[in-house]
């Protein structure tokens, strides 16, 4: 295995692992599956009254965005975290690989947000009647793996910005919250102002959500196609994004030997 | 005491209203989970609903700071140095927890106002209240009523090492059983009974018939009575907990 892939994967394993606050067994269940089904939950009987809608749409819609959950909030932790623990001077002194060392971190957040959105399926499979057609589910697979890398490209661009920002863990929360209201998961975004329409297009998550939405109604992969590569793109722009913005700090905190200054 | 229990919650309302955290989820949640079923709503040709929604995610306000803020209440003193000192007080730690308590449930006001404002000026939401007068009653009545049940989840959390990971698991649960925006006859006839217990479901009863029209008082006096239960048992939850850490000296440990 190369240095860099030895970062990358190792690395990542190990910044998961310190953020024990994730991986302690009664922690993890009540943040990372308790709360997202309950927030499915939530929003499918909150549509159920509203009305004009069916279960399907609440429930597609929830479950690939609690994904975010460990995508944003994990991914400004995994990289914000260093700084405000003191270990960021340790680590940018190190020769690694930062493509590998930033990347890395996000591994095992994307595994996780797949963990908790496979849950939130399957939970509503259980108490919601979901039943999408089996033959469909490897399809849904993918269009959610893209969704959660996408997130996951975004919270490292909130997390790139803790490098700098005083208080990133509001815009982390701030984010999270304004996703459920922009990005479709409750309301189509064509039922939505123009302006808040534009915004939930150019970020990740919204089409997403719309591509699994048609595939659970039956679409196929080739139906969701131009859905599935704008998710990919916006997460790729999200990532380089994220990732000039690590380096562009960590030369700008080198510089002005404010690293860990706040 | 009266002295002891005013200052103390101007203190901790100043204290709290001063925390980003608290104005994310007293102010700009609030907001957004009304925008949220104010489009839901409309999406759903259930336009009428709308005052309805402004409400219901103004008290889901009041409890998300009521349950971030006391559940994590005596652990913040630990963390910040200070439990020693109000615990070794002169005065009944019961008394010093109490204005802390009801101060979180006192900033979800700033909810209430801020879902009718945004609802009134975004939305066009009528704020005709049906009985404005009642409504100013009900309102204080049922943020003293989750202030008193923040003084249970208070006492009750300090026994989870994770209580802020908890706080996050009881958020929408009770946003649901409660009926705040969600009408308890949708839900499975088991969560009725459950719901009883709870004072948020009588405030938002109380509150939500004041605006709209119905009896407020059943609502009024189920929140006192349960207000007036949770005291009780927050005290006795209060002593127990002190009793605890002084035999076995874990006051400061977390």
């Amino acid at each position: 295995m190369t240095p860099a892939l030895r970062v990358f994967f190792v690395g990542g394993r190990i910044s998961y692992r310190a953020l024990f606050n994730w991986i302690s067994p009664g922690i993890y269940v009540t943040t990372m599956l308790g709360s997202p089904l309950f927030q499915i939950l939530f929003f499918t009987y909150l549509g159920r009254y509203a009305g004009g809608r069916n279960d399907d749409f609440f429930i597609v819609g929830n479950a690939v965005q609690v994904s975010a959950m460990a995508g944003i909030y994990g991914m400004v932790m995994g990289i914000a975290n260093e700084r405000q623990y003191g270990t960021l001077s340790p680590l940018l002194a190190t020769p690694a690989n930062r493509l590998a060392v930033f990347a890395g971190r996000g591994l095992p957040f994307i595994v996780n947000g797949l963990a908790v959105s496979a849950f939130g399926f399957a939970a509503s499979w259980a108490l919601l009647d979901f039943s999408p057609d089996p033959e469909v589910l490897p399809a849904l697979a993918l269009v959610v793996t893209i969704t959660v890398v996408s997130c996951t490209a975004l919270g490292a661009l909130i997390g790139s910005i803790g490098l700098r920002a005083r208080d990133v863990f509001f815009a982390a929360n701030l984010v999270y919250f304004l996703m459920l209201l922009f990005c479709g998961v409750n309301v189509d975004v064509s039922d939505l102002p123009g302006w808040m329409e534009a915004v939930g297009t150019a970020i990740p998550l919204t089409h997403g959500i719309q591509a699994a939405r048609q595939i659970v109604d039956g679409a196929s992969l080739g139906d969701v196609a131009e859905l599935v590569a704008t998710e990919a793109a916006i997460g790729a722009a999200y990532g380089v994004a994220a990732y000039g913005l690590f380096r562009l700090f960590e030369a700008e905190g080198r510089r002005r030997a404010s690293l860990e200054t706040y | 005491m009266l002295r002891l229990l005013g200052i103390g919650w101007l203190f901790h309302l100043k204290n709290l209203t001063n925390s980003l955290f608290f104005v994310l989820i007293s102010v700009l949640q609030p907001v957004i989970f009304a925008t949220i079923a104010f489009f839901m709503f409309r999406a759903g040709d259930r336009t009428g609903g709308l005052l309805y929604a402004a409400l219901g995610a103004g008290l889901m306000g009041i409890w998300s700071s009521t349950l971030f803020g006391s559940g994590g209440a005596i652990q913040w003193q630990r963390w910040q140095g200070t439990l020693e000192i109000v615990v070794a007080a002169p005065a009944r730690f019961l008394w010093v927890m109490l204005p802390l308590t009801v101060s979180t449930a006192t900033i979800g006001l700033y909810s209430i106002v801020a879902t009718l404002f945004w609802g009134r000026v975004f939305f066009g939401v009528p704020l005709d209240f049906e009985h404005p007068w009642l409504f100013a009653l009900a309102l204080p009545v049922t943020v003293l009523s989750l202030g008193l049940l923040g003084l249970v989840l208070a006492s009750t959390f300090v026994l989870y090492r994770q209580a802020s990971a908890f706080s996050n698991l009881l958020e929408y649960p009770i946003w649901l059983v409660t009926g705040l925006l969600v009408p308890l006859s949708l839900l499975p006839g088991w969560v009725e009974p459950l719901s009883w217990v709870l004072a948020p479901t009588w405030g938002m009863e109380a509150v939500r018939n004041a605006a709209l029209g119905g009896e407020v008082w059943p609502g009024v006096g189920m929140c006192v009575l349960l207000g007036a239960i949770y005291l009780a048992l927050g005290a006795l939850l209060l002593q127990n907990f002190e009793h605890l850490a002084r035999r076995r000296a874990t006051l400061s440990l977390t």
